[in-house]
C-alpha cells in the first residue's frame, strides 16, 4: 500500500476493509504510527486486521483526541469482533484512557510514541536525565517541517527558536527503522533547531508486543 | 503612492481609534508598532495603569480568546506576548514610580522533570499586566522550591504548570508536602498546562484548574477578592 505522509498528517487513512476471516480487528490509530503498524501486519502475517488512521495533526489538539476515537469506534464497532487503539495517553491527561475504559476497548499503554517506541519500562526508567532532550520519530522526522517546523512559526519567524527550544539541549531521534538517508535528516533537523544530535535505534518497542498481543488473542 | 495613502499613523489617530488599533498590533505581534502606540498614550498623559489595562492586557485577552478558540496558535500568541513584554517594559518603571493597585502575589513555576514553560511565562505576564506581583521560579522546581519561595515571599497563590503526562503528578507531591507542614490552607493552589483538566485538578486538592492565561487571571482575582471579604468580615 502506498503511503502517503502529508495525508496522514492531513486526514489520516480509511480502513482498508482488507480483512478476512471471522475474527476481524481493527486498529484505530495515529497517522504517524500507520507505516509501523502495517509493517507488522505484513511481517506477522496479520490478515485479519485492518488499520484506521485517524489524521496525526489531531496531537496539535490533544483534548480532541477521545471524542476522535469514540466516534471511530462507534462507526466501526459492528463490523469488527475487536478493536484495538493505537494511541497511548499523547496527552489527554488521562482522559483517552478513560474514554477508552468506557468503550470497552484496549490502548497503547504509556503517555506516548516516544515512549513506547524506547519501551515504556526503559523510558520511564530514563527519568530526569533526558528532561532536556527533545525526540522524532521516523515520521516525524518525514514530517518535520509540517509538525515542527511550521506549526512552531519558525519558517516566518526564526526568532521565536529560543521561546520555544530555548530549554532543550539535544535532539533524540527514535529511529524506528535503521535507515540511513533518515539519520541524516534527523542530524539535520537537530541543527536547524540549534540542538546536540543523538540518535536511539528502538525498532518498534513495545508496539510490536501490543499488537501482537490483540491480533494473536 | 497607494501604499502610502494606506499607512496609519499612529500619532495622527485619535485615543478612541488608537487603542483598538494598538489591539490590532499586538494581535498581530508588531511590537514596535505596539512601543510606540504605549509611548503615544502616555505622551498624551495616560496613566502607566490604563496603558496596561486597557491597551496591553485588552489586546492580550483577545489575542488569548482567538488562541482558545483554535483562530491563533502559539507563534502568533508569543509574538503577541513579545509585543506586549515590550510595552511592559516602558511602563514597568512608570507604574513602581506612579503606584498600580497589587491585587497579591505569585509565586509560579514549572513542576520537577518539566521543562516547558510557554504557558507559564503567559500566566506570568498576563498576571502582571492584571496587577499581581510575581515570582517566577523557572523550570524543573522540586517542592521544597516552591514552599521555601511561598514562604521567603509571603505570597498568597502558587501556580504550578506541567506539559507532559508524566510530570504533572508531581504537582500532588508539592500539595502533599504543604499539608504535611500545615501550610495547605495558606495559599490558593491553581494548576495548569495542555494535559490537565478540572477532574485532575481535584483529584490532587488543588483549589482551581486554569486552561489559560485568562483563567488564571480570572480565578486569582475572584480569589484575591474572597480572601479580602472574609478577612473584612473578621474585623
Amino acid at each position: 500500500m502506498d503511503l502517503d505522509d502529508t495525508s496522514l498528517s492531513e486526514s489520516g487513512l480509511a480502513a482498508t476493509g482488507a480483512a478476512t476471516g471471522e475474527e476481524r480487528i481493527l486498529v484505530i490509530a495515529c497517522g504517524a504510527l500507520a507505516r509501523e503498524i502495517l509493517a507488522l501486519r505484513d511481517l506477522n502475517g496479520w490478515t485479519h486486521l485492518d488499520l484506521q488512521c485517524l489524521p496525526a495533526k489531531l496531537h496539535l489538539w490533544p483534548d480532541r483526541i477521545p471524542d476522535a476515537i469514540e466516534a471511530a469506534v462507534r462507526e466501526a464497532r459492528s463490523r469488527y469482533a475487536r478493536i484495538f487503539i493505537g494511541y497511548a495517553d499523547c496527552g489527554t491527561g488521562g482522559l483517552l484512557a478513560a474514554r477508552c475504559a468506557a468503550l470497552g476497548v484496549e490502548m497503547m499503554a504509556g503517555p506516548h510514541c516516544y515512549s513506547f517506541f524506547d519501551g515504556n519500562d526503559r523510558f520511564a526508567a530514563r527519568g530526569d536525565d533526558e528532561m532536556l532532550a527533545y525526540y522524532l520519530t521516523d515520521f516525524l522526522v518525514r514530517q518535520f517541517d509540517a509538525f515542527v517546523w511550521k506549526p512552531m512559526g519558525l519558517d516566518r519567524h526564526p526568532e521565536l527558536r529560543d521561546m520555544i527550544f530555548g530549554n532543550y539541549q539535544r535532539l533524540i531521534y527514535l529511529a524506528q527503522l535503521d535507515d540511513p538517508a533518515l539519520d541524516a535528516e534527523a542530524a539535520r533537523c537537530a541543527a536547524r533547531l540549534g540542538l546536540a544530535y543523538e540518535r536511539r535505534l528502538t525498532g518498534y518497542g513495545d508496539l510490536a508486543a501490543a499488537l501482537a498481543a490483540t491480533a494473536d488473542r | 503612492m497607494a501604499e502610502d495613502d494606506d499607512e496609519i499613523i499612529l500619532s495622527e489617530l485619535s485615543d478612541e481609534e488608537l487603542v483598538p488599533q494598538m489591539h490590532d498590533d499586538l494581535y498581530d505581534g508588531l511590537r514596535d508598532e505596539v512601543v510606540e502606540g504605549v509611548n503615544i498614550l502616555l505622551g498624551r498623559g495616560w496613566t502607566p495603569y490604563d496603558v496596561l489595562t486597557k491597551a496591553l492586557v485588552e489586546g492580550m485577552r483577545i489575542v488569548g480568546i482567538d488562541f482558545r478558540d483554535g483562530i491563533l496558535f502559539v507563534p502568533e500568541v508569543l509574538l503577541a506576548a513579545n509585543s506586549m513584554k515590550a510595552g511592559m517594559a516602558i511602563l514597568k518603571p512608570l507604574l513602581a514610580e506612579t503606584g498600580a493597585p497589587r491585587l497579591g502575589k505569585m509565586v509560579i513555576g514549572t513542576v520537577k522533570g518539566d521543562i516547558h514553560d510557554i504557558g507559564k511565562n503567559l500566566v506570568s505576564m498576563m498576571m502582571e499586566g492584571a496587577g499581581f506581583e510575581i515570582v517566577d521560579l523557572g523550570i524543573n522546581n522540586p517542592a521544597d522550591s516552591y514552599l521555601d519561595a511561598l514562604e521567603r515571599e509571603d505570597a498568597d497563590i502558587l501556580g504550578m504548570s506541567a506539559l507532559l503526562t508524566t510530570t504533572m503528578p508531581y504537582m500532588k507531591v508539592v500539595i502533599d508536602t504543604l499539608k504535611e507542614r500545615g501550610l495547605r490552607d495558606h495559599y490558593v493552589v491553581m494548576v495548569g498546562g495542555a494535559p490537565l483538566n478540572e477532574e485532575f485538578s481535584k483529584a490532587i486538592g488543588a483549589d482551581a484548574y486554569c486552561r489559560d492565561a485568562a483563567v488564571a487571571v480570572e480565578t486569582a482575582k475572584q480569589f484575591m477578592a474572597r480572601k479580602h471579604n472574609q478577612l473584612a468580615g473578621a474585623r
